[in-house]
């Protein structure tokens, strides 16, 4: 359970493109790390970098090392499938499964994981996964209908629940809330303060504020220039970053500057 | 108070004559294809209709219209459905492939080649399956009856010219094998990459990403195409009739000489030498193959609609 991730020099290619350069970074467990920058700097790329989910992009490939505690994700036969499996992901738009129900969204992942379970322990962990995503009471009744038929915010956090139910390491999030309505959103991030009592979670966010209001530390990625790859300028406690950040573009960006 | 219960009554939107002449157009459209389709059922209810109540002796056979037509009906049936059963998972698993496993070059001339097979005139296929499949079946029906003749279709005694009713299955399956395929295919091309990608991040394989996200999300398109597929295997006519060698019999053996004919290929095969009631009789087994066809869609329709809040379509 929740585990620190240590990524060293890294470099993102589209093909022949880099698309980041020399990212280095450790991510502490059990707290929020929160990517900000401008659109197309690099930092979704990055986060799908950390789950081997990048790689899925015909000719797209890495440089450089990342390390979950001592395990080398990057190493010589790893399969990305099992990174997957230890490391969650939340995406931008709620993605339910249209054609499943609910509940056997929450328990698609287990399905996969562990084939062989019994329905009444399938039950438990569906119903703790519904309610550490506060999902829960809202659903209980209606776990056999379609997922589809939630709203967007609920969607979401059906998504949260069938990341959190096979009990992943790291708990990525790819602007989770920008779908969202203020109050969806709010219950997201509410959910976030939870979550970081067992998972590390890493959240790419356009929203500054977000960023300041759930993060523990900080990173902010830009372009290099126009043309150029994209960067980490750098990462340091969320308080620092959003008070007294060491890098002038740091301080630019976040005063509203430019971006 | 709500808005809705003191708002004046609809108000009058002003037409525009663009939306007027294509409403008028598509609803004349939809009222043709009812018209056309009353029209056909009305043609063949009422040339029909003399040879249903005509006595039993005066139609071919001379037992009357049912003793006539079910061993017809009986071969349509059973050599469009397992046409179907040959042809759909087949269809499907080719689909897969364009999609989810070839490089992209192989996939794009492999669906030229199948939209291309689709084009092939069903005359041509049954002269293939006349001179080159079947005499290459006769071996292995030998086979079949030999060591697997304890399963009815494999009874036999299998047939010397291997004009079979093995071989008229097969040439319907390869017939309605690219239809089935390029909807399939198509269906999955559409597969949402925000449902690829979410079981893709639970740690799925590819397999396992394709039976969560494409297969649920292709399925009534799956159903569709193959009803495509069965009508028009349930209709073709001069594949069979050039392939099958008839002798009439109700049999679920298929690799024998003795074969029930289809309704189509009946038809095609008696017309020419047929007149009054005989005539009558043969459009009496067409007007069972269009309640037929009419029944196998609709049974299409109500699969689909079965599972409908599931279907991602919302």
């Amino acid at each position: 359970m929740a585990k620190r991730i240590e990524v060293k020099d890294l470099d993102i290619y589209y093909d022949k493109f880099l698309a980041v350069q020399g990212v280095s970074m450790t991510i502490q467990p059990r707290s929020v790390t929160a990517l900000i920058g401008p659109s197309g700097c690099g930092k979704s790329t990055f986060l799908r970098t950390l789950n081997r989910m990048h790689e899925l992009v015909p000719n797209a490939r890495v440089d450089g090392k990342i390390f979950m505690d001592d395990d080398d994700l990057y190493g010589p036969g790893v399969d990305p499938v099992n990174v997957r499996r230890q490391i969650g992901m939340v995406f931008q738009r709620p993605n339910p499964f249209p054609t499943m129900s609910i509940y056997d969204n929450v328990a698609a992942g287990l399905k996969l994981n562990n084939k062989r379970m019994r329905r009444s322990e399938m039950d438990d962990v569906v119903e703790r996964a519904l309610r550490s995503a506060n999902l829960w009471e809202e659903v209980k009744d209606r776990l056999g209908k379609p997922g589809s038929g939630l709203s967007g915010g609920q969607q979401q956090r059906l998504c949260i629940a069938r990341a959190i139910a096979v009990q992943p390491d790291v708990l990525l999030m790819d602007e989770p809330c920008s779908a969202l309505d203020p109050i969806s959103t709010q219950a997201i991030e509410d959910l976030m303060l939870e979550l970081k009592e067992k998972y590390t979670i890493v959240i790419v966010t356009h929203n500054m504020q977000q960023a300041a209001r759930v993060s523990d530390m900080t990173g902010f990625f830009n372009l290099q220039g126009v043309g150029k790859p994209g960067e980490l300028v750098e990462i340091d406690e969320t308080t620092k970053i959003f008070s007294t950040p060491s890098k002038k573009a740091t301080e630019d960006y976040i005063s509203g500057r430019f971006g | 108070m709500p808005p809705s219960t003191d708002r004046p009554r609809a108000q009058k939107v002003p037409l525009r004559p663009g939306d007027r002449i294509f409403s008028g157009a598509s609803t004349g459209a939809g009222v043709l294809i009812l018209v056309v389709l009353a029209g056909v059922a009305a043609f063949l209810i009422v040339e029909a209709w003399p040879s249903l109540t005509a006595p039993a002796e005066d139609i071919p056979g001379g037992e009357g219209v049912a003793v006539y037509v079910w061993p017809l009906l009986f071969g349509t049936l059973i050599s469009a459905i397992f046409a179907l059963l040959i042809a759909s998972p087949l269809a499907v698993a080719i689909a897969l492939f364009v999609t989810y496993y070839s490089p992209r070059r192989i996939a794009q001339v492999l669906g030229y080649l199948i939209d291309l097979l689709a084009a092939v005139p069903s005359i041509i296929y049954g002269l293939w399956g006349f001179t080159v499949l079947a005499p290459l079946t006769v071996e292995p029906a030998n086979w079949l009856s030999e060591n697997l003749g304890f399963i009815p279709l494999f009874a036999g005694p299998p047939s010397a010219t291997g004009r079979t009713m093995l071989v008229a299955i097969i040439v319907l399956a390869v017939m309605i094998l690219p239809i089935i395929t390029a909807v399939v295919r198509e269906a999955f091309r559409q597969t949402p990459r925000l449902h690829e990608e979410a079981s893709l991040a639970l740690g799925a394989t590819r397999w396992e990403m394709i039976r969560m996200a494409a297969l649920p999300f292709g399925r009534s398109s799956i159903v569709g195409a193959s009803m495509l597929g069965l009508g028009r295997a349930l209709g073709e006519t001069m594949a069979v009739a050039i392939v099958l060698s008839v002798s009439g019999g109700v049999t679920f053996n298929l690799i024998s000489s003795a074969n029930p004919s289809t309704i189509a290929a009946n038809i095609a095969l008696q017309f020419p030498e047929s007149s009054g009631i005989a005539v009558n009789t043969l459009i009496a087994s067409g007007l069972v193959l269009f309640a037929i066809t009419l029944a196998v869609n609709m049974a299409a329709r109500a699969v689909i609609n079965r599972r409908k809040e599931f279907s991602g379509a919302n």
